[in-house]
């Protein structure tokens, strides 16, 4: 895609797939943990086994999900306010829209 | 040396930046900083300055701990935003800037409410010529509505002041508390320039607009400004902790869909504010050392994205996430030193948020309020979901944009600041003692304890997680050209539809009026000629025979009943 042919790191889909499964890696040590490492606990539900990593994950999947439900109430045509004036970057490209 | 006004110095270098040129006033500008904190380090807490103004007693400076911290601040996060903007050779965006920030340090020494109305005024004029800096019609457009909010703000707080000196007390910046007369004024027009809940939408339409240069300086002190006066007045006033939080969660969902990457970042940024007004709505010492902090921090790190999300607007003219993607290839020390102020903002361990927000967070759980922590929780993920991951991951990874073949790393000066700002953000991460020496309360409070760093840990590495299933399985929602409605929609659209629809209702009414007072005035008119037209019964002309003949029979008349 870019114009010289030179590879870069992620152009390989193999570095990709051990970035991911780097993370998952990471994931399972840092629960892991959980049973090793006394934490020490203010509130009873910071004790349950992984908590903070299920918190994290069930949050930003909601999070994603709610925002897709609320994109579609909100989301409009960036022209929605201001259908005389283009947006800032669209100048050179003739008028596309 | 004596003591000097510490927002001179960067006034000075704003007059400076109008009557220089070239290589010169870049070293004034960056000098002005510089000799502006200099100014801040002679100023033994306690110092005051008093002036008679119109029978009332003003404190034009006030010095303490509070005031000294956001003054260093101010003038760091001036000479990052001057290094920054060094290639620029826009004047008025120049003296703006500087202006604005000497306004800012004023602000935050002013000792009286009246005097933090002046420069709070002054923050909103000067402010919003950034707003308008690219001088498009969007950015001038959005600098008015803008203004207009800001000097709303302003008002308030002058109504607030008012109302609370008439019943009699002084007009000192001290605690205030929403129970003093005027109070509640006082707190909306604070709560303004805060960003809070349904008046945010100033800061997300306003931000993104500006030039890439006005976007950082803007970031780094209107917001803080308002959080430094909702710290001194308002500190511990519990509705503060429930609005705080509102803030730190519904922006994210906004943050996740917008597709201008510096609005993602303004959403981020009123994120950042709820985690600020929650630590000063529980007002304990460790909480408002924490929202003090976190404003601190924030400043660095959300400037640090600020400007690499300007660099790479300044390099391809471009925010939108739609159109970017790939610029790693040709944008790498951008890309890294991004994502230096991703991890920051996240609160990753060794990085400046960990130190601030774990803060506010322990504060929160400590005080035993328990829903505001979760909430907290899923805020903090959030963040590292849209501000953490997104905003690096559309602009330099993702697809390959049609801007990868041309785009370069950006001017050496705007690399300089950013470097600066990483390395602070390290810097404090990992050393945060040099941070806590300077808060308002003393410290004794540690981020760094296993518990801490493993379940940040847990909660970040699981909401990577999530972004990577979710993109993997198409879930993700796609970044699309479009903008999304807010609050502002009902001063941009629904109030002047309702305002059409008014005037449409009243203009029948009215024409109706017209032509039935027409109607009835040329009835009348046409009485009038009727009678007293021309042939009109009125108007007869009578000969006067006649009159003497109804003369005489008058008198026949007399004579007669005379004889009887």
């Amino acid at each position: 895609m870019s114009g010289d042919d030179k590879q870069y790191v992620f152009d390989k889909p193999a570095n990709v797939r051990r970035v991911i499964q780097g993370l998952l890696a990471v994931c399972l040590v840092l629960v892991g943990l959980d049973f090793v490492v006394h934490r020490h606990v203010v509130h009873p539900w910071e004790g349950v086994f992984g908590f903070y990593a299920m918190y994290g994950f069930v949050g930003c999947v909601v999070l994603v999900l709610l925002a897709k439900g609320l994109r579609r109430i909100v989301m409009r045509t960036e022209d929605y306010y201001d259908p005389a004036t283009g947006y800032p970057g669209d100048e050179e490209e003739g008028g596309d829209a | 040396m004596p003591e000097v006004f510490p927002a001179l110095p960067l006034l000075f270098g704003a007059l400076a930046a109008v009557l220089t040129r070239g290589r010169l006033r870049a070293v004034l500008m960056l000098a002005a900083p510089v000799v502006g904190a200099y100014c801040v380090w002679t100023l033994a807490p306690g110092t005051t300055a008093h002036i008679e103004l119109l029978g009332y007693d003003l404190t034009p400076l006030r010095v303490d701990t509070l005031s000294t911290l956001f003054g260093y601040l101010f003038h760091l996060a001036a000479f990052l935003g001057v290094v920054y903007s060094l290639h620029l050779k826009d004047t008025p965006q120049l003296v703006a800037s500087l202006a604005y920030a000497g306004c800012a340090v004023g602000a935050v020494f002013a000792g009286d409410l009246l005097s933090l109305f002046i420069f709070w005024e002054l923050l909103a004029v000067t402010s919003a010529v950034l707003v308008c800096a690219r001088g498009d019609d969007r950015a001038l457009g959005a600098g008015v509505r803008y203004l207009l909010v800001q000097v709303a703000s302003g008002v308030l707080l002058l109504a607030g002041t008012i109302v609370y000196a008439r019943a009699g007390n002084s007009l000192d910046f001290n605690a205030i508390g929403t129970d003093a007369p005027g109070g509640w004024l006082i707190l909306a027009a604070f709560g303004i320039k805060s960003a809070f809940p349904l008046v945010h939408n100033w800061l997300t339409d306003a931000y993104p607009e500006s030039s890439p240069t006005g976007t950082v300086f803007l970031t780094s002190f209107t917001t803080k400004v308002a959080i430094y006066a909702l710290a001194r007045g308002f500190a511990g006033t519990e509705l503060l902790v429930y609005v705080g939080a509102t803030m730190a969660c519904f922006p994210i969902f906004y943050a996740v869909v917008a597709n201008d990457l510096r609005r993602v970042l303004a959403y981020s940024l009123i994120n950042q504010l709820g985690f600020m007004v929650v630590g000063i709505g529980v007002g304990t010492q460790l909480a408002v050392n924490g929202a003090v902090a976190h404003a601190c921090t924030d400043v660095l790190f959300k400037g640090l994205l600020m400007m690499s999300m300007g660099a790479v607007l300044h390099v391809t003219g471009e925010m939108r996430a739609s159109e970017l993607g790939g610029l790693y290839k040709k944008m790498p020390k951008t890309a890294l030193l991004c994502m230096v102020g991703a991890a920051s903002i996240s609160a990753f361990p060794l990085f400046s948020g960990f130190v601030s927000k774990s803060m506010i967070v322990t504060a929160v759980l400590h005080e035993g309020y328990d829903w505001i922590w979760l909430a907290l929780l899923f805020a903090a993920a959030g963040v590292f979901h849209h501000a953490g991951i997104k905003i690096p991951f559309f602009a330099f990874f993702s697809h390959d944009s049609k801007h990868v073949k041309t785009a370069h790393e950006p001017p050496t000066n705007m690399l300089v600041a950013m470097s600066i700002s990483a390395a602070l953000c390290i810097g404090i991460g990992c050393f945060p003692r040099m941070l806590y020496g300077l808060l308002p309360y003393a410290v004794d409070y540690s981020p760094y304890d296993i518990t801490h760093v493993l379940t940040q840990m847990q909660l970040l590495a699981f909401s990577a997680l999530a972004f990577t299933s979710l993109k993997l399985y198409h879930v993700y929602p796609p970044e699309l050209r479009s903008i999304h409605l807010d609050a502002q929609w009902m001063y941009r659209r629904l109030a002047p539809s309702a305002l059409r629809w008014v005037f449409l209702r009243l203009r029948g009414i009215d024409s109706a009026l017209r032509s039935f007072s027409l109607a009835t005035l040329s009835r009348v008119a046409d009485g009038v000629a009727r009678h007293h037209g021309p042939g009109g019964i009125l108007a007869r002309s009578w000969p006067t025979g006649s009159m003497m003949l109804w003369m005489a029979t008058l008198l026949g008349l007399t004579l007669l009943l005379y004889y009887f």
